[in-house]
């Protein structure tokens, strides 16, 4: 039969109830170089989109159910040892660094673990937190901001650190002296507009934050909002365009090789 | 059967395109004729082995008394095969009609042969499908020819100039179209083999939401969120102004607040905000980038002279109590805290600390559009022009008399066409917005005596709001919150450079005649001058030197009657709900009345915040649940 082989598909299957049934009968004009191995394994993927969907949808969530779960409230430890022990098995946990008043600084080691002889530390209020790289998120921050004593905060490099939770952090406002937002991926000018709560802050950090839109200016107007503190961050002429006399200049200074 | 509705289609459309019919006629020629396992061609009327194999009958368009519904496999199946039949009868069909009917069969058979292109083989087939073998002697063939004539009469709706089957026909050009209709016909693709129905909404949908803007939006993705297996529900989101240059979401300037004086209000303001905070566990989307809303936590400062200094404390222990981080202040801490504002005039301030400020709407909308688009939900570009409803009289329980109204079709029209399509479905929800009034008349809600329930209309109309942008060099600088001043004029920053938007809301003292036409969306720039300006440069100083950059307009979907919410069923149409006239709050609750409508279609009442004073039955009743707002 001189037909195309193409529309013999169309009429086979549904006699026969062909193997790969209904389906199979959209591939009708499938070219014959297909026909290779490669390409049935992603045949395969996309004849079962929707459940390939499913799956990547439901690894999704895993990851984010992940960091919530870092992010859970130790309601337990705050009711038996008070809200500072309650912050610093958190942070410890989380794989940051801990300061009660006159004690030294506590980290974990190597391996994530930590001893447990804070715990004695039951009246003493914790000084400092260096959460730097942790994940620590909006909710997360519940346990810090139960710190009516924190004087200096870090959280550089926080990846879930957003502007949302800039927004919580007023409740620190009695005495919080030093903050450090340096490289958080999420952190924008609208976040640090919230900072103007923080009337003790005398050292903030605002370097190298890929969200916000103009490092110089906003470095101006944070430093306008917050008369007291001393901000480090983006040079203020970073952002600034040439002169046309400095462009020639720069222009006449790189061209010899 | 197939034949028979086959034949009265090809009787009924004489107009249509040539191939369609020789198809459709082809079909029935191969049908007649049997397939490869029968050779009697066997009674014209009856079904053939191939077709008993559960190939329904072609429906003509608007016919909805099908053995199977479109959408299920048999019927894809069948049509398919139907349509199989037809592309090679399609040949047949032209050599048929362009020498059976002269000639003696044998001779025919050879001259059909030849003009075919290709498709001959060794048996000699009539229609050129190899299920089609010639056998028989001259008895078959007389019968044959008899039935060819029958054919030929059938076909004689196309005119006398086609018949000859010349070359002067574009073949190629036929092949193709022949082949686009079997692509239709494929599973996935529309029962409907006469003409292009993609553009189409479906004939059925389980919910269609008239509107889509965020209310519309964010119902439809709650709906699939809540259903209990995926692909449950059918929704169908019909919008006419995909570009929404005139839907209030749009146009909004984006502001979130809880500092409302209803529980309500507040507890959908909150739910809300925690919606937009985990906004890309809700929306996501594997493989599309996360969402910036661009959210500016920065809050409002809400500022009240001496006569709503009580309200105000009265609201803001309301809102302390539900959740929200409020407090207030006295004017001396607003002048250590802003510097910027000239405290005459006020007497108390309240101040949003956390969950507050501004957001970028239009990021909202996309994003839930995408997830929405991505659930399952269909979006049709089409304007809702009538319903089509039955009646039932019924008695209560105390023996009145009620007619309840049920809707059965939505009619859809096509964007700039008067096609439309009639959209069977169940429940019908009214997120229009500023025109949900429109489409509440087109229900037949309102059409009774006044002073009745069937006379109560939803007193939702379009208020013209204007949004101007100024630039102010010496402004206030980056801590400034959204400010709404005891008169009503309200300012807010705008980005890094000094920018500031703001208007005035007319209060609910100002006369109706005040009211902007709300025809067109022109900017009246006299009204910044007049209005907004005189009590922005009382308020801050900053203010009297300012350069107006732009403005525009937006409609608010006004509330006569009480400026909240319509959300639940009507009580008497009872499958249309509605999600509309938030005047001017809507985007702010948009994620929580979204919630709210599909927990009251799919469990039948408000499951997480009771909305319940906010049904439509409060018109009717007379009443009001207002805010004690000092504007």
């Amino acid at each position: 039969m001189a037909a195309p082989k193409a529309s013999l598909h169309l009429v086979a299957p549904i006699w026969k109830g062909g193997p790969r049934g209904i389906r199979g009968l959209s591939r009708t004009v499938a070219p014959e170089g297909n026909q290779r191995k490669g390409r049935t394994v992603l045949q395969f993927l996309a004849d079962r989109f929707y459940d390939v969907q499913a799956l990547r949808e439901y690894l999704l969530r895993k990851q984010v159910s992940k960091v919530h779960q870092k992010n859970r409230s130790f309601t337990y430890v705050k009711e038996q040892y008070g809200p500072y022990i309650a912050a610093a098995y958190f942070v410890l946990k989380q794989g940051g660094a801990v300061k009660f008043q006159g004690q030294e600084w506590m980290r974990p080691n190597g391996r994530g673990r930590f001893s447990l002889e804070f715990f004695k530390f039951q009246a003493v209020p914790v000084e400092a937190v260096d959460a730097s790289g942790c994940a620590i998120n909006y909710q997360g921050l519940d346990n810090l901001l139960a710190l009516k004593e924190l004087q200096s905060l870090s959280l550089q490099r926080c990846p879930h650190v957003d502007d949302w939770c800039l927004s919580r952090l007023y409740q620190l406002a009695g005495s919080l002296q030093e903050l450090s937002l340096a490289g958080c991926p999420q952190v924008s000018e609208r976040g640090l507009a919230c900072l103007h709560h923080l009337q003790n802050l005398r050292r903030l950090d605002i370097s190298d934050l890929p969200a916000v839109s103009n490092p110089g200016l906003t470095q101006i107007l944070v430093e306008e909002m917050l008369p007291n503190c001393n901000v480090l961050g983006a040079d203020w002429a970073q952002g600034l365009k040439l002169g046309p006399e400095e462009q020639s200049q720069d222009t006449a200074r790189s061209i010899p090789a | 059967m197939v034949k028979k509705s086959s034949m009265a289609a090809a009787g009924k459309e004489p107009g249509r395109a040539p191939g369609t019919q020789a198809a459709i006629a082809a079909a029935s020629c191969c049908a007649k004729r049997g397939t490869r396992h029968t050779s009697s061609p066997g009674n014209q009327l009856s079904r053939t082995s191939a077709q008993s194999r559960g190939v329904p009958s072609p429906t003509p368009p608007r016919a909805r008394r099908t053995d199977v519904t479109p959408g299920s496999p048999m019927a894809a199946g069948g049509g398919h095969g139907r349509g199989s039949w037809g592309s090679h009868g399609e040949t047949a069909a032209y050599g048929a009609e362009g020498r059976g009917l002269e000639a003696p069969l044998a001779n025919g058979r050879a001259r059909l042969n030849n003009s075919r292109r290709g498709a001959v083989t060794a048996e000699g087939t009539v229609c050129g499908i190899e299920c089609c073998p010639r056998r028989g002697g001259p008895q078959r063939a007389m019968l044959r020819r008899a039935l060819r004539l029958g054919l030929g009469r059938g076909l004689l709706g196309r005119g006398l100039g086609t018949w000859r089957g010349d070359s002067t026909l574009d073949w190629d050009g036929k092949v193709s179209d022949i082949k686009k209709k079997i692509q239709s016909v494929l599973p996935g693709g529309a029962w409907n083999p006469l003409y292009d129905t993609s553009h189409l909404p479906p004939e059925h949908s389980d919910v269609v939401i008239v509107g889509g803007g965020v209310l519309g939006l964010s119902v439809a993705y709650w709906l699939k969120r809540l259903e209990k297996r995926r692909g449950a529900i059918q929704v169908l989101v019909v919008e006419r102004d995909y570009t929404y240059s005139q839907a209030s979401t749009g146009l909004s300037v984006g502001g979130i607040r809880q500092q409302f004086s209803l529980p309500e209000n507040i507890q959908l303001s909150l739910f809300s905000v925690d919606f937009l905070r985990n906004i890309n566990e809700y929306l996501a989307v594997v493989d599309d980038p996360p969402l910036d809303l661009q959210f500016n936590p920065s809050g409002y400062l809400l500022l009240a002279s001496e006569k709503g200094a009580a309200i105000m404390e009265n609201n803001v222990k309301v809102q302390r109590q539900e959740g929200a981080k409020v407090c207030l202040m006295s004017p001396e801490q607003l002048r250590n805290k802003f510097p910027w504002i000239n405290t005459e005039g006020v007497a108390l301030a309240s101040y949003g600390l956390e969950d507050e400020g501004w957001f970028d709407p239009w990021c909202l909308l996309q994003g839930l559009r995408r997830k929405v688009q991505s659930m399952g939900v269909l979006f049709c570009h089409g304007e809702v022009t009538r319903f089509i409803s039955s009646s039932n009289r019924m008695e209560t329980a105390s023996g009145e008399e009620v007619t309840l109204k049920r809707i059965h079709e939505v009619h859809v029209k096509m964007d700039r066409s008067l096609e439309y399509q009639p959209v069977e479905c169940a429940i019908v929800i009214n997120a229009a917005g500023a025109w949900s009034g429109q489409i509440a008349e087109l229900a037949g809600i309102g059409k009774g005596p006044p002073g009745t329930l069937q006379g109560t209309k939803l007193p939702v109309e379009p208020r013209k709001r204007y949004v101007y942008l100024w630039h102010c060099p010496q402004g206030p600088g980056l801590e400034t919150p959204f400010v709404i001043d005891s008169s009503g004029a309200y300012f807010r920053r705008e980005g890094l450079g000094n920018n500031y938007l703001g208007s005035c809301s007319p209060t609910e003292l100002s006369p109706q005649e005040e009211e902007p036409d709300p025809g067109n969306l022109e900017v009246d720039h006299g009204f910044f001058q007049d209005k907004v300006w005189p009590h922005l440069a009382q308020r801050v100083p900053a203010f009297e030197t300012l350069k107006v950059r732009s403005a525009w307009a937006g409609y608010y979907d006004y509330n006569t009657f009480d400026q909240n919410g319509v959300v639940g069923p009507h009580p008497l149409v009872v499958n249309m709900y509605f999600a509309t006239g938030f005047s001017g709050h809507g985007l702010q609750q948009a994620p929580a009345v979204g919630r709210a409508v599909a927990e009251m279609v799919l469990e039948g009442s408000f499951q997480t915040i009771d909305l319940n004073p906010f049904l439509f039955s409060r018109f009717y009743l007379g009443e009001k649940v207002q805010e004690h707002n000092i504007i």
